[in-house]
């Protein structure tokens, strides 16, 4: 009786979050510290990696990614270089198409806007595969895809087995062919400023567009989430003024949306430097390898190639690279994030789409 | 006035377009599902086939083992969603209400924890599967997916929302904890709980890399798997885009339906906040 209603708390508490704890711990943590031993390592993927005929290399593993020169280093240097152009393509294109669609369906005078919301986010819920599936039905050579390019008197590529890149046609079409003796040679992770310069190429051009049609619907709603709770000062601010729409959205709406702006941007470089799904259903990084990521690639070297050290170590450097672009928003984040309740509706909207995206749609 | 609603009309049509946009590859797959091969590549962009066909659902349900992938996607999406919703909330409730040592270092564990991403657990996900024997197997492919992070912090953010109140008067009338959880805390939380259901079911019907690294016979396909195979060809020649369509018209339709089912929920997500 002595402890009252608070009795038996502490036994229970963690009774209650002990089946949570155990599962994350051994398909999480437990699993991440294995496998920086076998990053370090040079297990051949027979037997257990902690048993006697594992030993330990030092950093090898790492050094033929970053520094050896060799196959490794270049198959790795030209998945960062795709996986590069990818993200830099997605990123701001799908944040503007989202603000874009969330501005417009947000507006009150709009009729139907249910319509049009579920219209934008439906092809959030569909899985990578499904989708990628029928964007590979779309963009094949006689597919829809090519179809309206052909009204526009557009001879379309045949898509999915055009590895050129798009800088390189662009230079194309001034004569220039073949690298310029400046750019032969010397970039870094063994691949020639001409190769880092190439571009995404055709094929990637696609993934790019499945990327955005994805995932703008999902961030359309963490903007709709930031505009509402924003929505009536900006009315007010905006009748005081009496300012036209455009005015209003970049003097006003923009400047108050900059935390969710910051939010979309960062979950969009984690989720755009994970492409996995996508690359395995278009054949593993054909054509050229123009479509190999960091994360397809670490599998590939590691399921395939056997060489685990190689793939585990290349998993912890895109960690490290997500980890610090997370960090980096943060930072970014840190001082102009105020206002406890909408800091809770985003915390909320973040948990709520990250555990969607987590699967790999995006 | 006259230029008020011409510009009215002009985002009318444009959003009609984008509309288009986003449905129309959807209702391009469904029709495709429905044509001849020759027609399904000769004419990509018409919604109607030219004879309707339903040879492509019949060979999915004859030569290619989709009911088996079917099964096991529900198999699995039921476990982890049931066993998703239980463990999460347990634990968000344990992090929101109950006093115990440690709580606020679990806490932001956790936070720590939603940040790892999920293609950097491939590897380590699968050395573990490996070493505890439960490769190519139910349990490999489910348990780890049966606890997340987010939902945890979902959980806990709801409780958090409700008054205290109630849950003291119960334990005063002498409920014990889990009693007062399971009668009292669990069914106010009601929304929470479906929201957690539609993210978990969604994610675990979709979910693909996973069960590339913890499963390797084909007895074990899921959807998601069974219908990358089929992309990877194993079908012999042809392109068979109506196969392959159906297939993904198929793997669609749960999700769609629950989806459907729950949109103000879902979208909802958004309307709380718009009182006017």
């Amino acid at each position: 009786m002595a402890k009252g209603i608070r009795g038996g708390e502490a036994g229970r508490g963690w009774l209650f979050i002990s089946p949570a704890l155990v599962i994350i711990g051994l398909f999480l943590v437990l699993p991440i510290l294995l496998a920086v031993w076998v990053s370090f390592s040079d297990w051949n993927g027979l037997g257990s990696p902690l048993s006697g005929n594992t030993s330990f290399v030092g950093t090898k593993n790492y050094e033929k990614l970053l520094v050896d020169p060799g196959l490794s280093q270049r198959d790795f240097g030209t998945s960062i270089r795709n996986n590069f152009y990818y993200v830099i393509l997605v990123v701001p294109l799908q944040t503007a198409l989202a603000l874009f669609l969330a501005v417009q369906v947000n507006r009150r005078i709009l009729k139907a806007r249910g319509f049009f919301r579920t219209a934008f986010y439906f092809p959030s819920v569909t899985s990578s595969i499904a989708i990628t599936g029928i964007f590979i039905f779309l963009f094949s050579a006689s597919g829809a895809i090519n179809a309206l390019l052909g009204w526009l008197g557009i001879n379309g590529p045949n898509w999915l087995a055009d590895p050129r890149g798009i800088f390189h046609n662009f230079v194309e079409l001034f004569g220039v062919h073949s690298a310029p003796t400046a750019l032969a040679a010397g970039g870094p992770l063994g691949i020639s400023w001409w190769e880092w310069l190439a571009g995404p190429s055709v094929a990637m051009c696609m993934l790019i567009v499945l990327a955005i049609f994805t995932t703008s619907g999902t961030f359309m709603l963490i903007f709709l989430a930031g505009l509402q709770s924003i929505g009536a000062e900006i009315d007010e601010a905006a009748l005081m003024d009496g300012t036209g729409p455009f005015r209003k959205f970049f003097s006003i709406t923009l400047p108050m949306l900059k935390p969710t702006l910051f939010t979309v941007i960062t979950l969009g470089l984690i989720g755009t430097w994970q492409l996995f799904d996508q690359v395995y259903l278009t054949g593993g990084g054909a054509p050229g390898k123009t479509l190999l990521t960091p994360a397809y690639l670490s599998y590939e070297t590691s399921f395939k190639g056997l060489n685990w050290g190689q793939g585990a170590a290349m998993a912890f450097l895109l960690f490290l690279l997500i980890v610090a672009l997370t960090l980096l928003q943060r930072y970014i984040l840190r001082d102009r994030h105020k206002g406890e309740k909408l800091d809770k509706e985003m915390q909320r909207q973040i948990a709520l789409h990250a555990s969607v995206t987590k699967g790999g749609t995006s | 006035m006259t230029k008020l609603r011409a510009s009215a009309l002009a985002s009318y049509v444009m959003l009609v377009i984008l509309a288009l946009i986003y449905i129309y590859p959807f209702l391009l797959s469904l029709a495709g599902s429905f044509k001849t091969d020759a027609d399904a590549t000769n004419n990509p962009l018409s919604l109607l086939p030219q004879t309707w066909s339903f040879a492509a659902y019949e060979r999915l349900f004859t030569q290619v083992p989709l009911p088996l992938w079917a099964m096991n996607s529900v198999i699995i999406a039921v476990i982890v969603t049931l066993g998703r919703v239980f463990l999460d909330s347990l634990a968000g409730y344990a992090l929101s209400r109950l006093q115990f040592r440690g709580r606020n270092v679990i806490f932001a564990g956790l936070i720590a924890v939603m940040a790892v991403p999920n293609v950097v657990l491939l590897i380590p996900r699968f050395l573990m599967i490996k070493e505890l024997g439960i490769y190519d197997s139910y349990a490999g492919m489910i348990i780890p997916l049966m606890v997340d992070a987010a939902g945890i912090f979902i959980m806990k953010q709801f409780f958090e929302s409700i008054p205290v109140s109630i849950e003291e008067a119960a334990r005063i009338d002498g409920a014990g904890i889990f009693r007062t959880f399971w009668t009292i805390v669990l069914p106010m939380a009601r929304p929470a709980l479906v929201t957690l259901f539609i993210l978990s079911f969604q994610g675990s019907w979709n979910e693909f890399a996973h069960f590339i690294i913890s499963r390797q016979s084909t007895d074990l396909n899921t959807l998601t798997t069974g219908v990358a195979s089929l992309f990877s060809g194993q079908l012999g020649s042809g392109n068979q885009f109506p196969l392959k369509l159906a297939a993904a018209v198929l793997m669609t339709l749960p999700v769609a339906v629950l989806f459907f089912v729950f949109q103000r929920k879902i979208m909802s997500t958004t309307e709380g906040a718009e009182k006017g």
